[in-house]
């Protein structure tokens, strides 16, 4: 067997594992990302609209400070997040915005004098300051007190990621590209590494590595309509629960976007809404200032969603034959905002739909967007449960963003993450060696082999794995969606678990032989059925609505039994994953109060 | 009334010693609003679950399923079924290795170029965490972000006549990079070290002014002009240097 040795092996070469990778290559270590696509296809890059930092150079950002995001940040997750965590974020972010600018981000600066800009559909005016001029520009994202969005046109992501990976280049990072990490090699105590698989020869290799970073991401695609990249379908939080000792915070925390395409659900991008768009019904008529006069289309995505879904279900959707849906229309921005500042937005719709956004309204409806959820990690990014493990940006519940996530906090979170991160990693290696137990690696390198060898060979049983891998994402999608409810809740568990027992009995209808995509997704299935019930458990359980996790049956927010995080195990041959629970926070610098939007009920 | 699609699909597993290339194919209802994306997991989840192909963001963003639809170079993704004729012939791109079907690994090429033009903001400067950002006009970094928006899929490389005869030539895509870092202030890099990466052969002078890079190009990236502008100045370099002026 190929084995590898490296100081820092990062699973995924996303900006946050990337991020983490570059402060461990400028220490001297020697470092390497796995990533199933080379770095730059990351889902990253999708993230258009910006990212958040308190840079306060733009005129309607003005006045704006690391305590005031903040509070948004705090208010936003509703209560649900870390709150020292989210004050270390909130006072590194501009940092981590202006490291990436000294990295080569062009960001979009500040133009002195007069512009318009549009909210809820009219325009304003605003001037900006000469003595800003050329400093970092913001726009608007929805449920922030302040412009706070950092960008480059509708790119951030992209140059954040491609700027990430030349820093990578640069510092020596190396990136094996196409190799998924199956399972990490532990004794119950300590992270050694992972058994990874060549997705190009299909071989399995040994990474022994002395710190072991999951940086991959959400896991979107356990759900049936998500605007998350195919790659996203939890590898890392699969291998993490696998260990039955890591455990995933607040599963059930996944939020929806508003603004999905239909059919394909490829994103557009709040910016959009930022930038004045407003949503219509079938009527085409305006709908979202009918439930929050404030905010309007510009209230938290959570928020938005939710009376989006609520409008259709009141019978103001537009019939389709994807089912029924909203508009977005942005057609009184103009030709040339569209054309500069949505320039993507406009390519998604003519290429993906046919539809001309200058002078037609684009179908959209809410779908999976993000997971709050992650390997649960302490304030350094070290995973609960084994030493040598750690975890940043979406596939890590930190836990910044509690029960839902600020548009433009994800990007930040990333780079921002992976500093904070890096430098508590780069202390952890500086001060640590450990011993590779070679009955533990040949362990995991067997079980890996067989568990194979069992799915080429049909050992267990002929069932097809997209069938099964179907069936979950509809119970998920229908039951577990943007309103809960017990009954629906415990029906969708009781599925997942008998869909659970079909995927043990999955076999190849293909050889699996070398790439095999196949063979790729037979071997996370059950995983996945795994992360399926511990998001439908995890939600069946949590008797309130808070952030995104909204109860039919329990819409009040209940402080007073519920201010607490979800941590969901599995141990070996059980069927439901074990729960257990930890106060949101060990600081409460910002007590529990209204958000100022959404459902204003609270039990305290 | 639904068209009955055709697909023509090159299949060629290099892992498998049993595998040898040659074309099967598949029939495929076509629906409203189907992609090439929609249509090959049809494929693969209903028909043949050994199809090897490259999807990510399915959006046209990561630039991962760049293919020769129809003899031509095109993201994958991005293209409707529509717009294509009842047949469609699909075939991996030219120039990457194969790893099997219509997957090619634009990965191990890509860092390599990376590392080859020093893909990065050359600086002398220290970040100082705790002081404001330099400022930059916005209108400059706008026309940097213009030249960043290369998706790295690898259609200029695959229709690139010089490319496909010699595996040393950098391709548009590392010529828009450099020009990209030539005009950002940020990068010291002088004319003369530019000139060591891309005053070659295997560079600028390389180049046979076919310009199907451009043609290709998914992202519509300015590539007819850049090349002409960095070969301009390439040229000025090199008469610089004949008479020890450059710097």
């Amino acid at each position: 067997m190929e084995t590898i040795y490296t100081d820092l092996l990062s699973i995924g070469a996303g900006l946050a594992g990337e991020r983490v990778a570059v402060e461990a290559a400028m220490a001297g270590f020697d470092t390497i990302c796995l990533s199933i696509v080379p770095p730059r296809r990351s889902h990253s890059s999708a993230a258009q609209g910006g990212m958040q930092a308190s840079l306060g150079n733009c005129a309607m950002g003005a006045g704006d400070n690391p305590d005031v995001h903040f509070q948004d940040t705090v208010k936003g997750s509703d209560w649900g997040c870390d709150q020292e965590v989210a004050r270390m974020f909130a006072e590194t972010a501009p940092i981590a915005v202006r490291e990436m600018a000294f990295w080569g981000i062009p960001w979009n600066r500040v133009v002195p004098g007069k512009s318009t800009y549009y909210k809820g559909g009219k325009q304003f005016e605003k001037v900006e300051a000469k003595e800003k001029e050329g400093l970092i520009t913001a726009r608007d994202f929805g449920g922030t007190a302040k412009w706070r969005t950092c960008y480059t046109s509708d790119g951030t992501g992209h140059t954040l990621l491609y700027t990430m990976d030349n820093k990578a280049v640069e510092t020596g990072v190396k990136v094996h590209d196409r190799v998924e990490a199956i399972s990490l090699i532990h004794d119950g105590e300590t992270c050694m590494g992972a058994v990874a698989r060549c997705m190009k020869t299909g071989k399995l290799r040994v990474y022994l590595a002395k710190a072991t970073l999951i940086a991959t991401g959400g896991y979107g695609r356990i759900y049936r309509e998500t605007t998350n990249a195919v790659i996203n379908d939890g590898s890392g939080a699969i291998i993490a629960l696998d260990t039955g000792i890591v455990p995933i915070g607040n599963p059930e925390a996944i939020q929806f976007h508003p603004t999905g395409i239909v059919p394909t659900h490829i994103l557009v991008t709040e910016g959009c809404r930022g930038d004045g768009g407003t949503l219509l019904d079938v009527n085409e008529q305006r709908f979202m200032h009918e439930y929050e006069p404030t905010k309007a289309e510009l209230a938290s995505r959570d928020v938005v969603s939710r009376w989006m879904t609520h409008h259709i279900r009141q019978g103001k959707g537009v019939p389709s034959p994807y089912g029924y849906h909203l508009w977005l229309d942005i057609r009184h921005l103009g030709e040339q905002h569209i054309k500069t500042k949505l320039r993507e937005v406009e390519e998604i719709c003519n290429n993906f739909l046919g539809v001309d956004p200058i002078t037609q309204l684009i179908p959209v409806r809410p779908a999976q967007h993000y997971t709050m959820a992650g390997v649960r990690t302490n304030k350094d990014g070290a995973a609960y449960g084994l030493k040598g493990l750690f975890s940043a940006g979406e596939a890590a519940c930190w836990d910044m963003h509690g029960f839902n996530r600020l548009g433009g906090n994800s990007l930040a979170e990333t780079i921002v993450a992976g500093r904070i991160v890096g430098i508590k990693l780069v202390e952890f290696l500086k001060g640590y060696e450990v011993k590779f137990n070679t009955e533990a690696i040949k362990d995991s390198v067997e079980k890996d082999k067989e568990r194979i060898e069992r799915l080429i060979g049909c050992k267990d049983g002929k069932e097809n794995v997209y069938a099964v891998r179907n069936a979950m994402q509809d119970e998920l999608m229908d039951k577990v969606g943007i309103f809960r409810n017990g009954k629906d809740l415990q029906s969708a568990v009781d599925n997942l678990q008998v869909i659970y027992e079909r995927s043990k009995k999955v076999g190849l209808k293909s050889n699996g032989i070398g790439a095999s995509p196949e063979l790729s997704l037979a071997i996370k299935i059950q995983g996945m059925l795994r992360l399926a019930l511990c998001v439908a458990h995890g939600a069946c359980v949590r008797t309130e609505s808070r952030g995104c996790h909204a109860r039919e049956d329990f819409p009040e927010r209940n402080d007073r039994d519920w201010l607490k995080r979800t941590l969901a195990t599995w141990k070996e041959g059980d069927t439901l994953p074990t729960l257990n629970y930890e106060p949101v926070t060990k600081l409460m610098e910002l007590p529990p109060g209204d958000r100022g939007y959404g459902s204003t009920k609270i039990i305290s | 009334m639904t068209r009955r699609l055709t697909f023509n699909i090159f299949r060629y597993n290099p892992q498998d010693p049993t595998s040898v290339p040659h074309t099967d194919t598949y029939a495929l209802e076509e629906a409203e609003r189907m992609t090439l994306y929609i249509a090959l997991t049809k494929i693969r989840e209903e028909q043949d679950s050994s199809l090897i192909f490259d999807f990510c963001c399915r959006a046209g963003i990561c630039g991962a399923c760049a293919m020769v639809i129809n003899g031509r170079p095109g993201l994958a993704c991005k293209t409707l079924t529509k717009d294509l004729p009842d047949e469609i012939t699909l075939m991996p791109l030219p120039v990457f290795k194969l790893v099997g079907d219509l997957s090619v690994d634009t990965g191990t090429w890509f860092r390599a170029m990376n590392e080859k033009v020093e893909s990065w903001v050359h600086s002398s400067k220290k970040m100082d965490p705790t002081v404001q950002e330099e400022r930059m006009d916005n209108a400059l970094a706008e026309e940097i972000y213009e030249l960043e928006r290369c998706v790295e899929c690898g259609c200029c490389v695959a229709a690139c006549g010089t490319a496909n005869m010699r595996p040393d030539f950098l391709g548009a895509t590392a010529l828009n990079r450099i020009a990209r870092f030539i005009m950002d202030p940020r990068d010291e890099r002088t004319e003369k070290e530019y000139f060591e990466i891309v005053g070659t052969d295997e560079g600028i002078f390389g180049c046979m002014g076919l310009l199907a890079c451009e043609d290709v190009c998914p992202k519509q990236l300015p590539l007819q002009d850049q090349l002409g502008i960095l070969r301009r100045k390439m040229g000025w370099t090199a008469v610089k240097q004949l008479f020890g002026l450059a710097k």
